[in-house]
């Protein structure tokens, strides 16, 4: 196989991501209202960066076979200590943009310990640590309050040169700041590594517990950024239960909506970034055909349905019926 | 690896499982540190009400501890609960809506478990992923039917008469029906080859597959169960507060998981026993119900919840050293 078809296997389901989320945000732009202009992307990137950055953090953690049900309540706790510290004057608000990220570093960091060192299943020691983190959040915002350096907010919510969304910037620049060297380094090979094959990768000497930690920390961070980002479009802090778990069940939905694969081992974050897209504009889909508002939930249920569905086709080419049980 | 080619009887003391042991190791231990607090928590009248409250969980846990069991895991728990609880509202008063409000309700959540089960089993998507499409579709199907509103049907007095009255003095129903359907359960588990067979699915499909079973359909039941048993517990939560609400699924879902691998069952599957999970739910409750005697506020309440969950985990809930 020549090397760019070898690459194009490797990012097809990163592609087909991308490909249902143009296809699926060209539809919605076209049937707009108010027409494809540039607020009308703003909106949408407004919107959908939140879950893209949460999404980018649980394909971090999925790539290693992992599973972490903490990032929506890190990405809720994030976004009260922002609205907390993330105030007065640059340098004060600039300090507290650097310790909300620290402390979404160090819950995942504190995620991946347990994981590692305790032996524990990623699913049920992040679904404790996330009652945890959400139990802090809720210290620190009994009721939904606080503030935000508004210039600051603005600066990242408004647009750049007059057509650019700036939190799509953001995201972009998130992008290659983390995850693109994360995946060209060893620790990051080493990851896809754990994550197709723990025993393989620990007798072929690959550092396990580095990649792991590497792995859900940057998860940590990055649901950090999206709590700030929160931060900067709502301008509060609100310690809401039923919204950080929402978002942890659609990173879920996100991550394989990018063609991540939950067995760990292939995948990748731009995929997730483009699977929050789509999933975000699914239920825009409904608003701009003028269907009852009522019905959203059970559209994007049953999109999301038919969506994971797809991946049966892939029963139709198993030659042995052994390989269903993979 | 368990006890699916049962060798000769190891004697008694051997066949303890440690972690059940030390699960209710803990509940001894927690009511001691709550008798410290209170002379009330070891009074009978409060031990049968944590009994009653933690029966609509063990209900609803049952569903999952069989899910956990083969492997696999139930996210659509929160809804199935809620629409197990509004159907059977919905069923109204009269005679027949009185007498099929329980199996009506069921019985949508065993359609729910099905939808699940085709997936998983069939389809051969991750359970986790298709669990939570059809926790999507049950919420987007029950914000069509109550039009966004709370529903303003009540429970039927069958529902209510299951859910808070004592037939037997002293035994409120609610306990009785956890009762009925740990025993189902345990029969289940242990003296049919249903039973047997899940444990198989759990430890390695492929297996139980070229031994000539249909694992496929085993997990498409295990699934329905699971639906089955979150409906009803709905049911049972309805009939407590006397109506359905929104989102009253959503309390039970993580209590639930935590219930079952605190009872000592393997989350990869496999390995659990019934008892574990029982358990599992009185630790849970009990946990719950102290810290909010203790007047401890909510945000308290949650990190200790969470912490403790964790120090409990991690005295006997550890993997192996992959090597």
């Amino acid at each position: 196989m020549s090397e760019w078809r070898f690459w194009l296997a490797m990012q097809r389901g990163t592609l087909l991501a991308m490909a249902i989320f143009i296809i699926m945000f060209t539809i919605y732009g076209a049937n707009h209202p108010a027409g494809f202009s540039a607020n009308v992307v703003q909106t949408a990137a407004n919107k959908g960066v939140l879950l893209a950055f949460v999404a980018m953090a649980q394909s971090l953690v999925v790539i290693t076979s992992g599973i972490d049900l903490s990032v929506g309540m890190i990405f809720t706790l994030t976004n009260c200590l922002a609205s907390a510290i993330v105030v007065g004057s640059p340098l004060m608000a600039g300090l507290g943009v650097i310790a909300v990220l620290a402390v979404g570093a160090l819950c995942g960091a504190i995620n991946g310990l347990i994981v590692i060192f305790g032996r524990l299943q990623p699913i049920v020691a992040t679904i404790a640590t996330g009652a945890v983190y959400f139990g802090l959040a809720l210290a620190l915002r009994p009721t939904p309050g606080g503030s935000v350096e508004e210039t600051l907010a603005d600066a990242f919510t408004g647009r750049l040169f007059g057509f650019m969304p700036a939190s799509l910037v953001a995201l972009v620049a998130v992008v290659l700041v983390v995850w693109v060297p994360f995946s060209q380094s060893v620790t990051g090979r080493a990851a896809y590594a754990v994550g197709s094959s723990e025993p393989a990768a620990y007798m072929s000497g690959v550092p396990i517990r580095r990649a792991k930690f590497t792995a859900y920390t940057l998860s940590g961070l990055l649901s950090g950024i999206g709590g700030l980002f929160l931060t900067f479009f709502t301008y509060t802090g609100d310690a809401a239960y039923a919204s950080g778990n929402a978002y942890t069940l659609f990173s879920i939905a996100a991550v394989v909506l990018g063609g991540v694969s939950l067995f760990g081992g292939s995948g990748s974050a731009i995929g997730a970034v483009f699977g929050a897209l789509a999933f975000r504009t699914i239920g825009d889909l409904l608003f701009v055909f003028d269907f009852d508002p009522l019905w959203q939930p059970l559209f994007q249920g049953v999109v999301l349905m038919l969506a994971v569905s797809l991946g049966a086709f892939g029963l139709l080419r198993v030659k042995n019926r052994l390989e269903w049980f993979g | 690896m368990t006890d699916l080619a049962a060798p000769a009887k190891p004697s008694a003391w051997r066949r303890i499982d440690p972690a059940v042991a030390t699960a209710f190791a803990c509940i001894v231990a927690l009511l001691f540190v709550g008798s410290l607090y209170s002379r009330n928590f070891l009074s009978p009248e409060y031990l049968l009400q944590q009994l009653k409250v933690a029966s609509f969980l063990g209900v609803i846990a049952s569903g999952m501890m069989l899910a956990i069991l083969i492997g696999q895991i139930d996210l659509s728990l929160p809804w199935v609960v809620t629409v197990g609880a509004m159907m059977s509202c919905a069923m109204g008063h009269g005679f027949w809506g009185s007498a099929l409000a329980v199996p009506v309700g069921v019985l949508c959540g065993v359609a729910f478990g099905c939808l699940n089960g085709f997936g998983v089993a069939y389809l051969r998507i991750p359970s986790m992923i298709v669990t939570l499409a059809t926790n999507a579709v049950a919420q987007g199907l029950m914000v069509v039917y109550t039009g966004g509103f709370s529903p303003r049907d009540s429970a039927s007095p069958v529902m209510r008469y299951l859910a808070t009255a004592d037939t037997v003095p002293g035994l409120p129903n609610a306990v009785l029906c956890w009762g009925v359907v740990a025993l189902v359960t345990i029969v289940l588990l242990k003296r049919t080859t249903f039973g047997r067979t899940l444990y198989g699915v759990g430890n390695r499909e492929r297996a139980v597959y070229l031994s000539g079973v249909d694992t496929r359909r085993v997990v498409l039941l295990v699934f329905a169960i699971s639906g089955g048993a979150s409906a009803f517990g709905g049911v049972l939560l309805a009939g407590y507060a006397s109506k359905a609400a929104q989102s009253m699924g959503d309390a039970y879902l993580l209590p639930a998981i935590a219930a079952v691998v605190l009872g000592g069952a393997s989350i990869l599957g496999g390995r659990g026993t019934y008892l574990g999970t029982i358990a599992g739910v009185l630790l849970i409750t009990l946990l719950q119900s102290i810290l909010s005697v203790m007047q401890i506020p909510e945000y308290g309440r949650q990190i200790i919840y969470g912490l403790v969950i964790i120090a409990m985990l991690l005295l006997y809930g550890r993997e192996r050293m992959a090597r």
